[in-house]
């Protein structure tokens, strides 16, 4: 009682050991390819192709992260690629989502079910099963081994869930703003970019970054099929390429993999709270 | 102002750009796809309409293989992540400290590229030297180096493990958040008349985040479907197709030999699957969402 914590949240020892157990199973299960693949980077080669296997690299260095640039002179490269092509595509899916989930939070119009519906089966493809109408759109387009071959496609694969995540977070705020304002005299599009634009502005924040994060994190596929050149492959492709070797220079590969994913881990130690908060509570709603 | 005519007007044109965006973007496509795939097109620039040939060939060859494969991938790879998903959540919720530490700790795989992570699976799979084999290999359960991706039995079990890996931080998130909107009274209520943890874990927690978990279940089976990337860059389907599911095959089909017509039927049947699940996910999110009105 003295802890000020109630009863019913105190745990016995054996408890708290249980409970530790379990969170360093699952964690190590969650973080072990990146604890690997990290230690991996700092062993020679030679080290790394011995037996028996050693999990501690007893004569580690960073010399992989500076011998990578030979076998991967783009990197910096597909770094930029993999923002830039995240970055576009969160821009256009906030044009496109923002004014469809306030439609959808807040007016009632015939066909609004099955409208909100339909955008959210969309869910249910993924680019892979359109691959083939997708190729041939972008090719009679014009737009292959270009940036937009990458990004046209993926933007509206990330369209449902950023309606359904501005959706639940608009319903939350109160019509009553916008009802007054419109007692008041002001138009529509006014009261949008006036009143709900900044009210929204956290979550729409929350859905910028969990798109970025779905841009970033899966651009794959298209980039694979839709462009061929290596000035514009992100860093997944382009790291591809040097996976697929006959013989991988695996100390290499995950150094690189480290520098690369370097830029967007620093950024989401900055802006987790946002994220995780962000999203749970999109959750709930459901 | 929500219901006149301007606003009804208003609310389309707030629409329009999204809509025809999808339109193009996937509605298009998809009916392009089943055009598709009653010709035999490929790089040829004619374009024959073949009628049901593709369907006749693709029903002659394995298909059923793949299909079932298909599902046994998908159920295992679902289970696993809703069963670990379960428990990282509810270790995440305990009240003890680092919890805060933990949660963010749980986040990595899902937001380096996909891609990334399977990397490091890949090396972890690694027969000679990889972590996996060599640990199992030290504490004596393995008496030789095994490579995983080699066999269809182990590939098949390690592309699941990895896209397992991949999906368990959403769904612990969300599960989390699942847990963490269950009144604490009913906690409470239940602790006075002496329940212990795991009894109140039992008859509270998990009935309650049934609607959550079948959310989950539902889009998590559609993601999973769908999934490409890891067996693409783990096996790209081998060995010997052993890790093929209908995705690969369809890209084999369709990208590896260029065969569109052929590779479309193959987009068609597995868009037949997804609706039947769509149509599920819709219901019972429609029956949650009426049972909670209740």
């Amino acid at each position: 009682m003295s802890s000020g914590r109630p009863m019913i949240d105190r745990y016995r020892w054996y408890e708290y050991v249980a409970i530790y157990v379990g969170m360093f199973l699952f964690l190590g299960f969650v973080l072990s390819p990146f604890i690997e693949g990290f230690l991996v980077s700092l062993k020679p080669l030679t080290h790394l192709f011995s037996s028996p296997y050693r999990f501690w690299p007893e004569d580690g260095s960073f010399d992989a992260y500076f011998t990578m640039w030979e076998h991967v002179p783009l990197l910096g490269r597909y770094i930029f690629n993999s923002l830039l092509i995240s970055s576009l595509a969160t821009i256009a899916v906030l044009i496109l989502v923002v004014p469809a989930a306030y439609a959808f939070a807040r007016f009632e119009f015939p066909g609004s079910g099955p409208l909100l519906g339909a955008f959210l089966a969309v869910n249910m493809f993924s680019g892979a099963v359109l691959l083939i109408p997708l190729y041939r759109l972008m090719r009679s387009m014009g737009l292959l081994n270009t940036y937009f071959a990458m990004i046209v496609p993926g933007v509206a694969f990330l369209i449902p869930t950023a309606i359904w995540l501005l959706r639940t977070y608009l319903l939350r705020i109160p019509r009553e703003l916008d009802e007054a304002a419109w007692v008041d005299g002001a138009g529509r599009l006014y009261i949008l970019r006036r009143i709900v634009l900044p009210i929204a502005a956290p979550g729409i924040l929350v859905v910028a970054l969990a798109t970025f994060i779905g841009a970033y994190a899966q651009q794959f596929i298209f980039a694979l099929t839709f462009n061929s050149k290596s000035e514009f492959m992100p860093l997944a492709v382009g790291l591809f390429a040097f996976f697929g070797k006959e013989r991988v220079v695996w100390n290499e590969l995950m150094a690189a993999s480290f520098v690369g994913i370097a830029p967007v881990m620093i950024g989401f130690i900055f802006l987790q709270r946002y994220l995780v908060a962000g999203l749970t509570a999109g959750a709930v709603k459901q | 102002m929500t219901r006149s005519r301007s606003a009804t007007l208003f609310a389309f044109a707030l629409l329009l750009p999204a809509t025809i965006y999808i339109l193009f973007i996937v509605a298009y496509p998809l009916v392009d796809t089943f055009t598709l795939s009653f010709t035999d097109a490929s790089l040829r620039r004619t374009v024959k309409w073949v009628g049901w040939v593709n369907y006749q060939k693709i029903f002659g060859g394995d298909f059923a293989t793949v299909i079932i494969r298909t599902f046994v991938w998908t159920f295992f790879s679902v289970g696993l992540k809703m069963i670990i998903g379960t428990c990282g959540a509810v270790l995440l919720n305990a009240l003890v400290p680092g919890r805060a530490l933990f949660r963010v700790l749980t986040l990595p795989p899902w937001i380096v590229p996909m891609a990334i992570g399977i990397f490091m699976w890949g090396w972890m799979y690694n027969g000679q030297f990889g972590m996996i084999s060599g640990i199992l290999q030290n504490v004596g359960l393995l008496d030789r180096p095994l490579a995983w991706l080699a066999y269809g039995g182990t590939a098949f079990g390690a592309t699941i493990l990895t896209d397992v890996w991949i999906g368990v931080p959403l769904v612990t998130l969300y599960l989390l958040a699942a847990i963490q909107s269950i009144p604490k009274d009913l906690y409470e209520a239940a602790w006075t008349d002496g329940a212990g943890r795991f009894y109140r874990f039992r008859r509270i927690t998990l009935p309650l985040i049934v609607p959550a978990l079948v959310t989950m279940s539902m889009l998590s089976l559609i993601a999973t479907f769908n999934s490409f990337d890891i067996i693409w860059i783990l096996t790209q389907g081998g060995p010997n197709g052993q890790t093929t599911t209908m995705i690969i095959d369809t890209y084999k089909t369709a990208i590896g030999s260029y065969k569109y017509g052929e590779g479309a039927a193959r987009a068609v049947m597995i868009c037949l699957f997804l609706s039947v699940f769509c149509f599920f996910y819709f219901r019972v999110i429609s029956k949650i969402s009426s049972g909670e009105a209740k």
